[in-house]
This record gives C-alpha cells, structure tokens and sequence, in this order.
C-alpha cells in the first residue's frame, strides 16, 4: 500500500502546526466560534450532541496494522475506549476534548494519518472498493487512482470552497462494493474490446434528500488523462452549482437539471481545454504509485484446502470469508455487528487486535468497508481457523455478512446533532428479533439500512429494506422502504406506507420477511422476490 | 411529568465539549442543577459565550417536578441523559425515571 513520501509527511506535519495554533488561539479568545468552527471542521472536529466528535480520514479505506493501532490507542488515550467506522470508510470518536484535538491529529501524523478532506465543501477523502486489490473479479487495482485522486484533490485551491461536498468512489471490478453509483463521482475501471484498461465516469448520484442514480458521462477515458477529466467535471460544477440553497447544491441537482446530455457536452468542451494545458500529472507518477500496489509476496505453495470440522467455524467461512484473486488465499470480513451490539463501534482492544490480526496474517494490510466491517484482504486459508479463534474470543466472529442482522446504521439521534431519531436501538431490536443465525442464513442475503434522517448516512435509500427515522409530532418515528439496492443493480428504495414507532418497524420487517419466504422462487433474495411481485403483497402483510 | 414549564439554557463546555447547562450563575454537567431563563436566555448565552466558557449556547422547553427536570423534546433529553445504547455513560438525572425517558 502507499507509504507516504516527504512531501505528503511535511503536508501533514504542517497542517497540525497550523490547527494546534488555530486551537490555542481559540482558547485564547482570540478567535471567536463563528471564526473558529469552518477551520475545525477542515480538521475533522464537529460539535455533536454529547461532546466534540473527531472524524479521522481512512483514504479508500485502506490502512496498515500501524495505523489501525494508533486508532486503537487514540480511543483509550483521549476518547471512552470505542471508536465508530462509518459508511464513509474512516471512524469517527465521540468524546474528544477540543484541548486535546491537536495532540490527536499530531499523533495521527507520526503514522501518516489525518482528518484531512473529512468536512466542508471540498472533494471528501475518495472510498472503494473494500476488496480492491484482492478481489478474484477484479480488473484492476482502483486505488493507485484514488491516490492519485488524494494527491490532486487534497487543498486543491480551486476546488476548496464548492456549491456543496463533494464524494468520489472508485471500483475495478464488475461488482459494485463501493455503492459507486450513489456519488457525486463514480468512477469504474473497465477494459474495451481491445483489452485496454479505462475508466468509465458516473456524475450525479448521491442519497440525502433527494437520492439520485449517477447516469453514465464518459464511458471510456484513458487512464492518463482522469485528472483532466475530473478536473473538468469538478470546474462545470464549481461554475453552475447552485449556491443559492444548499438543498439543491449537490452535483446531482445540476446534472438532472440541465439533463446529462447537457452537462456531458460542457464537460467535454472544457476538458477539450484542459488537455491543452497539460495539467495531467506524468505518467511517472501513476507509475510510482502503482509500485506502491503491487501484489504481496503470495506464497505460491498456499493450499486452498481447510479443515471445517469446527461448524462454527465453517459456519463463519461459509459467511464471511471470499474468494481471492491468489490461490491458497482468502479475504476475510470481520463483522462489527455482533447480535445487540452498536454497528460499526470497536473497542480499543478490539481494534488492536485487528492490527495483529492484519500485521501477523494479511501483509500488514486492513480495510474498512463502507458497510462498517473491518476487512483483512490477504488472509492464507491456512490461517483462518487460528484467527476465527482469536476474533471469536474478542467477540468480533458474528457470521453475519451481508444477512439480516448486518445492518448499516448511522448513528441517529444517540450522537448525532441533526438526526431526527435514534438508528441504533432499532437497528439492536431488529438484530435481536433475527438472532438465529439459522433464520437469518434461511432469509439470505438480505441488506437493511437504517438513518437517522433524510441526510441518508445510514444508506438507507440503498437497502433492500431501508429504514428512515423521522420526528413526527415530537416522537420518533420509523419510514419504511423497500427496493433499494447499492450494487451493480443500484435502485432506490420506495416509501411503502405510513411509519412506525421503534417497536412496530421491527414488527413490520418480520411480516415482510414471512411474504419473501411464502413467495420467494429458486435462489430469489429478498430483493429479487420485491422487485417481482411489487409492493402490494408486502403492504397487505404488513398494513392489512 | 406535569410539573412547571419553564425555559431552561444549555450548550456545550469549550474545552470539554460536554453538554452543560446555566444554574443561573454558572454552568453545570447535571441538566437538573437548570435554572430558568425566561426571556433572558439569548443575553446570557451571548454574554457566556463571549467570556469563552460555553459554546452553541440556547434555549430549550422543559418542566420541572419535585426537584427533577425534564427537557420537553426527545433531542435534549438525549442530551441530558447521554447515548441511550450506553447507559454505562449515562449522566444519571434526578427523575427516577430518567433511564426510561425515551422509550
């Protein structure tokens, strides 16, 4: 993986000298809050329900056992002994100290971390594909391109201060892991019928308010010239944007306004200019970064075969582990969803159990998922028992991937200063109403999405049930969606009645679990069954 | 509770971020050490704000009831009370009642 060189190092070593005078001025008096909170949240710090709340920047999700540790440490040093990994692929603490902050971010900096591109209106910290680089379907490896992104992206002067934030996702592979479809920018890498590898733009996706399908802008671009491109989707952006209201400011709004044909047309204009002006950086550099992604050492003598006499284990193969691109090799998913438990939290000792995890079995490589899981993407099949071992003795074995009780949530109303109502009890009420792991693997793959609010950070447009809580009247109450989907398949799900309290969504979900099972066909998921027989045989189940 | 309704100033510490709440002549951790505001609550948030000592400072609803306080909206009761899935942070109001506030 990319080790920062000194540039990058001295890029961030300032950047804590500029916050921690920022801070100590702060608490001098000498700047005001109003003045204040933009060059805090330009550091991660946001002011939550309960406390100050870091968000520290996981770039494409990707991080070595180092830095998973400092994660670790940093949850016992300065915050309660939990961290929180998020829908964005970084983590988030819930109880930082401002005095604290910058002695937080100086630490981070010792292994090359930060919170940089973590708020305001700039382009976010780029997600991906968590399998990247591992995955046995994969093209190519996305993230030499969303170093690249990182490198071109990060304080970008032109593109600091936009209509609205700004979110990139990159894949290289058929499957859609990264909900690339629902950004601002999804980008795949493809290869054309004369196998050279490309790059295909996606503009104008994204959930909240008003969730959106990115339609296709650029089917094929050469790999070489993605900086002048983005750069040219971002200035079409930056000019036309509107920031008038920030509820229509998002790249989505403009492109379904105007229509894709019409910005297509002014992306290519402009990016007919940019050519021009050579602004692509030299292929020297992708190809700097690419060395930075070459395969691990793969031992070419790991067998593929396992000894599943253990059922829990085979169990938890069977659940979470995937294939691999090398043989003898596996990709293992660590569930942060045990039954009752807060999706996404880890403790400290958790998470650095993770990083030995990673250092001692995965060529000292970790992900996080966009789906709040922790991934170890280089795992010999060899060593799967003696790590279910260690991740079941810390409570971190729940074979739940991609079932029922896998569940997306935000953190709702618990910490979240705009959520309308809490996503975390529902989402424990839920897991627990489902905790037969013999139910949940007989209603298969089955992706429930829980927000808070219409800001959507639960992906809850995207679930096959999704679920939005809302504030009626004072009380907290629960909207139900069904159809959604974030993957090669992408669909927004659908609002199919009146809401429910906390009690009687849980209810709801199980009446349309009994419909999918009674009316499901050969290997159908809960999805396919839906998109099928429609909505009506589920709302007479659930309202009749 | 169907004691009296009265209005009630919150914020967050500066140093701290922790939810805190105006007794009238200081800032406490307990949402029941409140006391009202009436219509002074704007004067006093920009004046504790200015002296650095809280921030985002504003007014809340809320009734009082035999010694205990009770924010009247689910979102400052959370506040008061803390993360509802970590009752083992909780800050532990005076209402008996407090651990089930939400439910």
């Amino acid at each position: 993986m990319y080790q920062y060189d000194t540039h990058d190092q001295a890029m961030v070593d300032a950047r804590v000298a500029e916050y921690s005078d920022q801070v100590a001025r702060r608490i001098a008096g000498t700047l005001t809050e109003d003045q204040f909170k933009p060059l805090r949240l330009k550091n991660g710090l946001y002011l939550q329900l309960h406390a100050y709340m870091l968000r520290v920047a996981v770039p494409y999700g990707t991080l070595d056992s180092r830095q998973m540790r400092m994660l670790g440490d940093i949850a016992d040093k300065y915050d309660r002994g939990y961290g929180h990994f998020t829908t964005r692929q970084n983590i988030q603490y819930n109880w930082i100290k401002l005095e604290d902050s910058p002695a937080i971010l100086a630490d981070l900096a010792t292994v090359g971390m930060h919170a940089i591109q973590t708020s305001g209106n700039c382009i976010r910290n780029t997600t991906a594909d968590h399998f990247a680089g591992a995955a046995a379907d994969e093209i190519a490896d996305p993230r030499p391109y969303a170093e690249l992104l990182r490198q071109w992206s990060t304080f970008h002067p032109e593109f600091d201060y936009l209509p609205r934030k700004f979110k990139v996702a990159i894949i290289g592979s058929e499957t859609d892991r990264a909900a690339m479809k629902l950004h601002d920018i999804g980008i795949q890498v493809v290869q054309n019928e004369a196998g050279e590898t490309g790059l295909r733009f996606y503009v104008g996706g994204g959930m909240g308010r008003t969730p959106m399908i990115a339609p296709v802008i650029r089917d094929f671009l050469p790999p070489l010239q993605m900086i002048s491109y983005l750069e040219a989707c971002l200035r079409i952006y930056n000019a036309h944007g509107r920031r008038d209201n920030k509820y229509k400011a998002r790249i989505k709004i403009l492109v379904h306004e105007i229509g894709a044909d019409a910005y297509r047309t002014q992306v290519e204009e402009e990016f007919a200019h940019i050519l021009t002006l050579n602004l692509e950086p030299p292929p020297a550099e992708l190809e700097r970064i690419k060395a930075q992604f070459v395969d691990p050492g793969f031992d070419a003598a790991a067998t593929d075969a396992i000894d599943l006499s253990d059922p829990d284990f085979a169990l938890w193969v069977d659940q979470n582990v995937h294939a691999h691109k090398a043989p003898g090799y596996a990709i293992v998913t660590v569930s942060l969803k045990p039954v009752g438990g807060i999706p996404g939290d880890a403790t400290a000792d958790q998470i650095r159990l993770m990083a030995d995890l990673a250092r001692d079995h995965s060529f000292d490589e970790l992900r996080v998922s966009h789906a709040q899981n922790i991934v170890l993407p280089h795992v010999k099949k060899s060593d799967l028992y003696a790590i279910w071992q260690q991740l079941d003795a810390a409570e971190l074995a729940t074979a739940n991937l991609d079932l029922i009780s896998d569940i997306i949530a935000c953190p709702g109303l618990d910490y979240c200063s705009l959520a309308n109502a809490r996503s975390i009890p529902v989402a424990q009420k839920i897991a627990q109403r489902f905790s037969d792991i013999g139910r949940q693997r007989e209603l298969g793959e089955l992706k429930l999405k829980i927000s808070g609010c219409i800001n959507a950070c639960g992906h809850h447009h995207a679930g096959h049930i999704g679920i939005l809580g809302v504030d009626r009247k004072g009380l907290e109450n629960y909207q139900l969606l069904f159809g959604g989907s974030e993957g090669a398949d992408t669909s927004l799900g659908s609002i199919i009645g009146p809401g429910f309290s906390e009690d009687g969504i849980v209810d709801a979900i199980e009446k349309a679990t009994d419909v999918y099972l009674a009316k499901r066909e050969a290997d159908e998921r809960f999805i396919d069954t839906y998109r099928r027989i429609g909505t009506a045989p589920f709302k007479e189940a659930i309202y009749g | 509770m169907s004691g009296d309704r009265i209005k009630v100033l919150t914020g967050n510490d500066l140093l701290s971020g922790d939810v805190t709440w105006w007794t009238g002549s200081a800032w406490s951790r307990k949402v029941d050490d409140a006391a009202t505001v009436g219509d002074d609550g704007a004067a006093i948030a920009a004046s504790e704000e200015a002296a650095q000592r809280v921030v985002g400072a504003y007014v809340i609803d809320a009734v009082r009831e035999d010694g205990a306080l009770r924010p009247t909206h689910i979102k400052e009761r959370i506040r008061a009370l803390g993360p509802t899935v970590r009752l083992d942070l909780s800050l532990r109001p005076n209402d008996p009642a407090a651990a089930g506030w939400i439910a």
